[in-house]
């Protein structure tokens, strides 16, 4: 069988830097199962103690929003400017708002 | 834009998708794996980041090299974790690299078949310790150079491994100034030692920035897709201009009777490099080529059952365990 079809599966890994932070997306690796993938992230992506907990999902099983259709995806949020703060006007003198 | 139709690169050509690559790139963002980007640039960036994976691979072989006669087991433990970080930096970038659509077992057949390169420099041998703090401090000091310039480059994942890459460099090079250090410091024979490493690795290390300006084949069109910032010239220069005072506080002399400071243009000027040496050991030449890649084979031959076990035991507790989920 050649190499290529047996080629081990693509995981993604995110690590939590520290207490308090969320996981962030560091990079891939291919390994076998969760386990192995772990173990691996670990070694690859916090020898210098860049984290304090890993998470691996296999990359297939993510699911993305399509790159062509981002502008109709994204566009309902340019005309509701009145989600943030600085579309309303605020009398001289208001403190703490 | 519509002078860029018929430019080769751009054979995929989509009027929206030309658009705003075009305009990622005018805007100094990053385009990334799933955007719409030319032929031309994937198969560049391809042939690039596979590059600089196999150079990472192949780097750790020289260094290997020295692991079992190591001086102490201080120095030993350091190199052990520099080639370690090496398998993770080429890790990291075949990594990138298959985010363009390549996989992991192509990319590195190519370089077991000979159809991918590896930087030259790897070519040469290691004859004494020294040569190791040599390789730490102009090697990986030559290559931070380059790679700081491509935390820039314009394709997302290529930057994001130059950004973690670079933050682990900075270590590579101290850790061979500091065996060059002590041993320029050390006995009449200890310096001597030094000094001979330096001339053997100084050209070499100004190679490592490849053609210059004027003959270099892909520059243009490299620049133009902001992956690489800066020329090869200007790269070499900044190398020569960081490194020749870290010579001279070692009281080392670098190995080329035209280098002197230039006032007016503010840089060293240095002397002519043997381009001829340069092809014939790009070529793969010598015995050192061979014995490299003869090692990575082996090295990936050896390891196939390795990798089909460990799948094939990983497909067999799946198993296990979904019949037991369904009893
Ligand atoms: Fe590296
Ligand atoms: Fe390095």
């Amino acid at each position: 069988m050649p190499a290529s079809s047996r080629e081990w599966p693509l995981w993604e890994i995110f690590v939590r830097s520290r207490q308090g932070l969320s996981h962030k997306h560091v990079g891939s690796l291919r390994a076998v199962d969760a386990e192995m993938a772990i173990q691996n992230a670990r070694d690859v992506y916090t020898r210098r103690r860049e984290g304090e907990s890993i998470w691996v999902v296999e990359a297939s099983h993510i699911h993305a929003s399509q790159p062509e259709s981002r502008g109709p995806f994204f566009d309902p949020a340019d005309d509701k400017i009145y989600r943030h703060p600085t579309f309303y006007d605020v009398p001289d003198g208001v403190e703490n708002m | 834009m519509s002078d860029l139709r018929d430019k080769k690169g751009y054979e995929n050509w989509d009027e929206a998708g030309v658009a705003r690559f075009e305009a990622l790139l005018a805007a100094e963002e990053k385009v990334e794996p799933r955007d719409w980007m030319p032929d031309g640039y994937r198969k560049l960036l391809v042939r690039q980041i596979s590059q600089h994976a196999h150079s990472e691979v192949v780097g750790m072989l020289p260094e290997g090299n020295w692991l079992t006669r190591a001086p102490t087991l201080k120095r030993k433990a350091v190199l052990l974790a520099k080639i370690q970080d090496e398998a993770g930096h080429a890790l990291y970038l075949y990594s990138a690299c298959e985010t363009l659509g390549t996989t992991r077992d192509e990319t590195i057949e190519a370089l077991h078949d000979g159809r991918a390169k590896y930087s030259s420099i790897f070519n040469y041998p290691t004859l004494t310790w020294a040569d190791i703090g040599a390789i730490g401090w102009l090697v990986d000091g030559a290559a931070i150079v380059n790679q700081v310039m491509l935390c820039r480059c314009s394709y997302g994942p290529y930057a994001r491994a130059m950004e973690r890459i670079c933050k682990e460099e900075s270590f590579h090079q101290r850790q061979g100034y500091e065996i060059v250090t002590k041993l320029a410091q050390g006995t009449p024979e200890q310096k001597k030692m030094a000094q001979e490493a330096l001339n053997r690795w100084w050209w070499p290390s100004l190679m490592m920035f490849g053609p210059h300006d004027s003959e270099s084949t892909h520059g243009n069109q490299s620049t133009e897709w902001k992956i690489k910032r800066r020329s090869n010239d200007d790269l070499r220069q900044h190398f020569v201009d960081m490194t020749v005072p870290q010579a001279e506080i070692l009281g080392l002399t670098v190995p080329d009777p035209d280098l002197k400071w230039n006032e007016e243009r503010g840089h060293y000027d240095f002397g002519p490099i043997d381009w001829d040496e340069f092809k014939r050991v790009l070529k793969g030449g010598g015995p050192v080529g061979r014995e490299r890649l003869n090692a990575r084979r082996k090295a990936w031959e050896d390891g196939a059952w390795v990798r089909e076990a460990a799948l094939a035991h990983a497909e067999k507790r799946r198993a296990r365990r979904q019949a037991a989920a369904a009893e």
